[in-house]
């Protein structure tokens, strides 16, 4: 396999005519720093787009004034949908606050095959697509976004920004690197493969309700 | 899979009398074309984005050896393994390889056209392990031991009622269970079978549609989830990609990423746009133990420089099998391997020889649709007929049609003598059309006048007529 290596990069080298480098100038200047493309421009506020885009993609939405109305908001869910109150919710500092109702089953942990109902947190939200992004840690397991039927999704209006290049930017202040898994998720799981037909609810959540509270 | 791109002709001849396959094409055809059309028309900027994508990969594949390097140096410090691999075969070995050491049984796998090209399940099959194509339309082609038809929509040649009986004779129990109708039902029945695959597989294969040298991330773009599972729940994640697929920022990404999913699908981005770095950390409660890059070169790298280069930009959008007419008319299997369309008569002969794949690049007219609608705006058009050109000069078409190209070019090399080679023909043929201005039938023209008139010329020749009028003013 070592072979392949230096067979592989000894053709691109000498195709291009120099020697291979990983700190090579024209490199380093464009991974240091990073330059935007074109942005797509826009009229609406980053709420008011957001919001907009979520709902084309069937994504649902409500507001939360506050931590103290994030119980209603869900109980509001589970009522419209039908569903027990059975959830998972991510280890998340912005939940632990948050007191579920004591007949509720409520478990703080990774989600498994069979759990209903997750409630993880978003990082960010991105307007110009409508798009959470999540990234995987201790306080957001990557298994909650994709295995429950119903994904509730917890984002603070403050943190929805323009495009994903302000996520990038947010995440390179924030964090400094990249998590395991960095999911933007835009609407729920769809599939188009039976005869063109989009049908919702392929693999991953059949849907996605934003709790989008504010401040 | 054994190409069968010499058999195009025939191919395309039997896909063009296949009723059900002709249904699923024009059932799938203007879907794609008015999505695309009318998201596009919805982003001022996508021109410039186009553009900006175009030099983006120009600039990486300039500095390519750089990129792979640096994107290398980035998997490894994130905890992860590149393995890199010249042919399928090490390809292969090199998954193999890294199945057997974590004593690997069941592999869920998400969808991946370097996978098709390396033939990853026969191998990893031949080898005892049982393999699951866990996105809806590979899946369904997976079951009906067939190769995708299209690279972003894998079983559009297959109708609801075939995939409703595929799956019938599959999963069900004669008389138990009641029989497959609606989409949402089929749907679901795939959903419930593969769950309980990605619960207990312990590999995860996915394919990556970008590779990013300043995180070492690799990037999948989905739909349905399928990936994102496979890559999360087994204990090893395993990423096949091809070499041309880095690029070097996240801000990068984000350009390529507003064109691929509006040029693919006509979505302005997937439900999952998902970037993988490196394994589980210590601290989280989910994720593989262990993350492997498996980048794959298969003749790409011979394509740098050459007159093949720009095809190396290509982003796998499938925007030119969809706006195709020829593709449009014989569906993808006639191109008998992994790619179809215009993108695929311009790869195929480079991956599997000019010989095999010899007639994917004069089964085109040219139109340049492709190029106009290509994101990386590759010049496909000009590319096949560099194909035509090997072609010629390696002699390896029928001597007749070489023949006629020979003595066409001699003839187009002369324009005096051309003139007058035209001028003969179009009185011959006018007076062999005996006045009624078309042929039934002609000599060497069967091709043309087996299914319509052939007109014949009216008058004189082009040049005549100009002569005329410039004489007139």
């Amino acid at each position: 396999m070592n072979n392949s290596r230096a067979a592989i990069l000894g053709r691109i080298s000498q195709a291009l005519g120099h020697e291979a480098a990983a700190d090579a100038p024209a490199v380093m200047q464009r991974v240091n720093d990073p330059a935007r493309g074109p942005q797509p421009q826009w009229s609406e506020t980053p709420r008011e787009r957001f919001l907009a885009k979520l709902t084309k993609v069937a994504g649902t939405y409500a507001e939360v004034a506050s931590d103290a109305e994030i119980v209603s908001a869900v109980t509001d869910y589970l009522a419209a949908q039908t569903l027990p109150p059975r959830l998972v919710v991510a280890p998340h500092p912005l939940l632990a606050g948050v007191v579920w109702p004591e007949d509720w089953q409520v478990e703080r942990r990774r989600a498994q095959g069979d759990d209903r109902i997750s409630l993880a947190v978003a990082f960010c939200g991105i307007a110009e697509t409508g798009s959470l992004v999540l990234l995987s840690g201790p306080d957001s397991p990557t298994t909650l976004n994709f295995l429950p039927d119903d994904f509730l999704c917890l984002l603070p209006e403050s943190r929805i920004v323009p495009r994903m290049e302000d996520a990038w930017a947010l995440l390179r202040t924030e964090r400094g690197s990249l998590p395991r898994a960095t999911n933007l998720i835009t609407g729920p799981s769809r599939t188009a493969d039976v005869e063109q037909t989009i049908q919702l609810g392929a693999h991953g959540p059949r849907r996605l309700h934003v709790l989008l509270r504010a401040g | 899979m054994k190409p069968t791109s010499h058999a195009f002709t025939d191919n395309a001849r039997r896909a063009l009398h296949d009723v059900t396959l002709q249904q699923a094409l024009a059932k799938a055809g203007v879907g794609f074309v008015d999505k695309r059309r009318a998201v596009v028309s919805d982003l001022p900027e996508f021109d410039a984005l186009r553009a900006a994508g175009r030099a983006i990969k120009d600039h990486t594949l300039a500095n390519l050896d750089h990129y792979l390097l640096r994107f290398e140096q980035q998997v490894a410090a994130n905890g992860g393994q590149v393995h890199w691999a010249d042919t399928p075969e090490e390809a292969c070995a090199a998954v193999l390889d890294i199945c057997n050491r974590a004593g690997a049984k069941l592999i869920a796998k998400g969808k991946s056209m370097v996978g098709e090209e390396i033939a990853i399940n026969d191998a990893l099959e031949a080898a005892g392990l049982e393999v699951v194509e866990t996105d809806l339309g590979e899946y369904i082609i997976q079951i009906a031991h067939e190769p995708p038809s299209h690279i972003i929509a894998p079983a559009v040649h297959k109708t609801r009622a075939q995939i409703a009986r595929l799956f019938e004779d599959l999963h069900h129990q004669p008389g138990l269970t009641r029989p497959l109708e609606t989409v949402p039902q089929i749907v679901d029945e795939a959903r419930q079978i593969l769950r309980d695959k990605f619960l207990s597989a312990d590999v995860g294969i996915t394919g990556a549609n970008f590779l990013i040298a300043e995180t070492g991330s690799t990037v999948i773009v989905t739909n349905e989830g399928n990936g994102d599972l496979s890559a999360t729940l087994p204990r090893v994640h395993i990423v096949l990609a091809s070499i041309e697929k880095v690029v070097p920022t996240l801000e990068d990404t984000s350009v390529l990423l507003r064109l691929l999913a509006r040029s693919a699908t006509g979505q302005e981005i997937t439900s999952y746009t998902t970037f993988f770095t490196g394994p589980r950390r210590s601290e989280d409660a989910d994720g593989p133990e262990q993350f492997h890059v498996v980048l794959v070169d298969n003749g790409r790298s011979r394509m740098l420089g050459g007159a093949y280069h720009e095809m190396l930009r290509c982003i796998r959008c499938g925007a030119c099998l969809n706006h195709c007419p020829v593709y449009s008319a014989v569906g993808g299997h006639a191109y008998g391997w992994v790619y179809p369309g215009p993108m695929g008569a311009v790869l195929t002969p480079l991956m599997v020889g000019l010989d095999e794949g010899r007639p994917l690049p004069n089964a085109s007219t040219l139109c340049g649709r492709c190029e106009e609608v290509c994101p990386m705006s590759i010049p496909l058009p000009k590319l096949l007929r560099e194909h035509r050109r090997q072609e010629f000069e390696r002699k390896l078409a029928a001597p007749r049609s070489r023949w006629a190209l020979a003595a066409w070019a001699f003839c187009a090399q002369r324009p005096q003598f051309y003139r007058w080679v035209m001028r003969f023909g179009v009185v011959l043929l006018n007076k062999m059309s005996s006045g009624r201005g078309r042929f039934r039938s002609l000599p060497f023209a069967q091709g043309w006048t087996a299914a319509r008139d052939l007109p014949a010329p009216q008058g004189d020749t082009f040049m005549a007529q100009w002569q005329r009028r410039k004489h007139h003013e």
